[in-house]
């Protein structure tokens, strides 16, 4: 008896631990809730995720730490969320379960999926209120893209990227080629890279796993037009343009031979750059950071090839703040947003990390100037974005995405032929986009 | 009467004891199972704000969904390519192991730490392994003359390859399990077939394999309900890729919901692999039972 007696108390202790637990739980998160402690402090809660290498939760950790300083009635609460993927999918459970962050960097193009989830709050009062367009107008049109729908802006570009195209000038000398002089045609980039290939060496490397409508998307916009209409409601896939656009990356490894077959894996083509095996490589600008401090030749950056004109699309993380949070609260989520995209320190996150200020304000600061200088790689990405347009984003992103992905790789890897598969995935794509057409 | 309330407190106390058990298995298995069941029944994306009930629609589109048939023949290829091999080859690891004088730890921990790996990180290795040009593998077949293979870029190949490293990923666990299952099996067996003269093929068919029967079972049930659990490497490697051609279920399922925001459908997809696991589970646990001698 006095055994079972001893037992049951166990039992009853476990649980009544179990229940402290998770009351406890919910006390904080009601706190929380109601924005504001005892001493009359507003908390917020920022969800940020990292994506490139480098101590960049370090970076964040104190930037927003210096925020707190500057604003004492203001505590930020930065909370690291892994990758794009899993800090959308954590926004995306919060938001269900009433408890939304604050403020949170989330992939730009994730702009339709928030409005149909009807999680996100237009900026445009905040905007007015604080000095009006002056600040929106400041922004690279190219990054502004994802964030527009409608005449509303939804999120303010952060950590923003585009892709340029990488090449070994020790290689381009090697081969008598002028290492000043990059392609600057699809034409010459065939002819360069033929003349760069040798045994052990390809001349050029496009990825196409992971980003592989990114890609495409850069080989479109030089032949024509975007990918997608600016609601997000509409996709342009099988134009003629586009088959010719395929049929020209198709073409640089089955035809001219001057780039591996099959599919280029997006985490090794910069390593296969860094170590020689290619000459020439397309990748986002995130990558500079690690190639500058990795490259044991001379390399140059130069704007991606043109074929009726320059053209890249953007990349990158956007702030977002969402509904069902108070006012005040949001009121110093916006400010927050303000300090973090503030010129001076655009100007400091781009020098850290290699990302592209988002600002042309950014670039009269002294530390970008000298920046600039001291490495005129940072610039031509900069001066890229006159071309830049808005990242691949429609309405079921996620679906339109992984087709037009799946359809590529079919084609690259020679299970199908450009024109038939992109009217077939066409053809999809409407079928996925037709609830949001009605 | 004093007897049925002994039998009352005997019970009284063993469900209390299973309690703390019975509220987590209730809050965190039975319950999600049940609400994925009655969600797989709605229209729940993107396109529709509030979830309806929409009968077996979402089963009807999967039947129509290419990627779907794409992803189930891929997962049934997967777990042919790696339950038989894998526990195949961790028995003749296992025996090898149990034989050798020398080195007998050392060989244990050889083949036993592939598992002690993270399995992201050893898709992190094998990235760089499968690469063309300079991966280790690549250097390996210009030994033998041969060309250069996209392993993870090509339709063709990058089935095999993932099936490759699994096994080699799997191997040492369920040696451990043999391991333990030779360790049970009396020597005295041994002796005697040896006073017999059996030769040695003859005491692995008669006496060491059917003795690890129970192991096997317990085994191959693991191995294949982990060829449609493990999907880590996907995210790492090939995100499925190329055109889905490594693409397995589950990975599709976590695809359909927190990429493609379309739960209805994750929720079908998710009964249907969950049918699929208790069924083969049931199989081996009834039918092949019948067939293992245990002592």
């Amino acid at each position: 008896m006095r055994k079972v007696v001893k037992s049951l108390f166990a039992v009853v202790m476990s649980m009544s631990l179990i229940i402290g637990c998770s009351s406890g739980n919910s006390s904080s998160t009601n706190n929380a809730a109601q924005g504001a402690n005892s001493s009359g402090k507003t908390e917020l809660s920022f969800y940020y995720p990292v994506a490139v290498g480098g101590p960049l939760t370090k970076i964040v950790d104190g930037m927003a730490e210096e925020f707190n300083k500057e604003n004492p009635d203001i505590t930020v609460k930065p909370v690291y969320t892994g990758s794009y993927q899993d800090t959308t999918t954590k926004v995306q459970a919060a938001v269900q379960g009433k408890t939304p962050p604050d403020v949170a960097v989330m992939l730009s193009t994730e702009l339709h999926t928030m409005m149909d989830m009807d999680a996100i709050l237009p900026l445009d009062d905040f905007i007015a209120k604080d000095g009006g367009s002056e600040y929106v107008n400041d922004f690279f049109p190219g990054f502004l893209a994802n964030s527009q729908v409608g005449g509303k802006t939804y999120s303010i570009p952060f950590q923003r990227s585009t892709i340029v195209l990488y090449y070994n000038k020790d290689a381009f000398k090697e081969v008598g080629l002028d290492p000043e002089k990059p392609p600057t045609s699809w034409d010459e980039l065939v002819s360069y890279a033929a003349k760069l290939k040798k045994d052990g060496r390809y001349g050029i490397e496009i990825p196409s796993s992971s980003f592989t409508y990114w890609m495409f998307q850069a080989l479109a916009l030089q032949n024509g037009k975007n990918l997608m209409s600016e609601d997000g409601k509409k996709v342009f896939l099988d134009t003629p343009e586009n088959v010719e656009a395929l049929q020209f990356w198709v073409d640089l490894s089955k035809k001219h031979q001057v780039m591996p077959e099959g599919v280029n894996e997006w985490a090794t083509v910069p390593s296969d750059f860094l170590e020689g095996k290619t000459a020439m490589m397309f990748h986002t600008t995130g990558n500079l950071t690690n190639v500058k401090k990795s490259a044991k030749f001379d390399f140059g950056v130069a704007f991606l090839p043109a074929k009726r004109n320059y053209g890249s699309p953007t990349g990158g993380g956007n702030f977002y703040m969402f509904k069902g949070t108070d006012e005040k609260k949001q009121e110093a989520a916006w400010k927050f947003i303000r300090f973090m995209t503030e010129p001076k320190r655009a100007a400091q996150w781009s020098v850290d990390t290699g990302y592209v200020a988002t600002r042309k304000s950014a670039y009269e600061e002294e530390t970008m100037k000298q920046y600039v200088k001291d490495f005129p790689a940072a610039a031509v990405a900069r001066d890229q974005l006159e071309y830049g347009h808005a990242e691949l984003s429609t309405h079921n992103n996620g679906k339109v995405t992984k087709l037009l992905n799946d359809t590529l790789q079919s084609v690259i890897t020679g299970q199908s032929e450009p024109a038939e598969a992109l009217k077939k995935a066409q053809e999809e794509a409407d079928k996925m986009l037709a609830p949001f057409n009605k | 009467m004093g007897e049925l309330r002994a039998k009352w407190k005997v019970n009284m106390y063993a469900w209390l004891l299973l309690l703390p058990s019975l509220i987590f298995l209730l809050l965190f298995t039975f319950y999600p199972v049940i609400q994925t069941f009655i969600l797989s029944f709605h229209q729940a994306d993107l396109g529709s704000p509030e979830p309806f009930f929409n009968g077996i629609d979402n089963y009807k589109q999967m039947v129509e969904d290419e990627v779907f048939w794409k992803v189930l023949t891929n997962n049934i290829w997967f777990a042919i390519g790696t339950v038989p091999t894998s526990v195949a080859l961790a028995l003749g690891m296992a025996l090898f192991a149990n034989k050798a004088l020398r080195g007998k730890s050392f060989i244990r921990t050889a083949y036993f730490y592939p598992t002690v790996v993270p399995m992201i990180a050893v898709a992190n290795i094998w990235l760089f392994i499968y690469t063309p040009e300079y991966g280790a593998l690549s250097h390996v077949m210009e030994w033998f003359g041969k060309g250069d293979m996209n392993w993870l870029g090509d339709q063709k190949n990058v089935m095999w390859a993932m099936i490759f490293m699994v096994i080699w990923k799997e191997a040492g666990y369920f040696m451990i399990f043999y391991l333990a299952g030779l360790q049970n099996i009396s020597q005295e067996l041994y002796e005697s077939a040896s006073m017999e003269g059996a030769s040695s093929w003859t005491v692995f068919r008669r006496i060491t394999f059917p003795l690890l029967m129970p192991t096997t079972m317990f085994v191959s049930i693991i191995a294949f309900t982990n060829s449609f659990k493990l999907v880590d490497h996907l995210v790492i490697m090939t995100k499925g890729g190329p055109d889905n051609a490594s693409n397995l279920l589950l990975y599709y399922i976590y695809e359909t919901a927190f990429s493609f925001w379309d739960q209805g459908m994750a929720s079908a997809l998710t009964i249907v692999m969950v049918v699929l696991l208790l069924l083969v589970a049931a199989f081996q646990f009834f039918a092949m039972d019948k067939k293992i001698h245990y002592n």
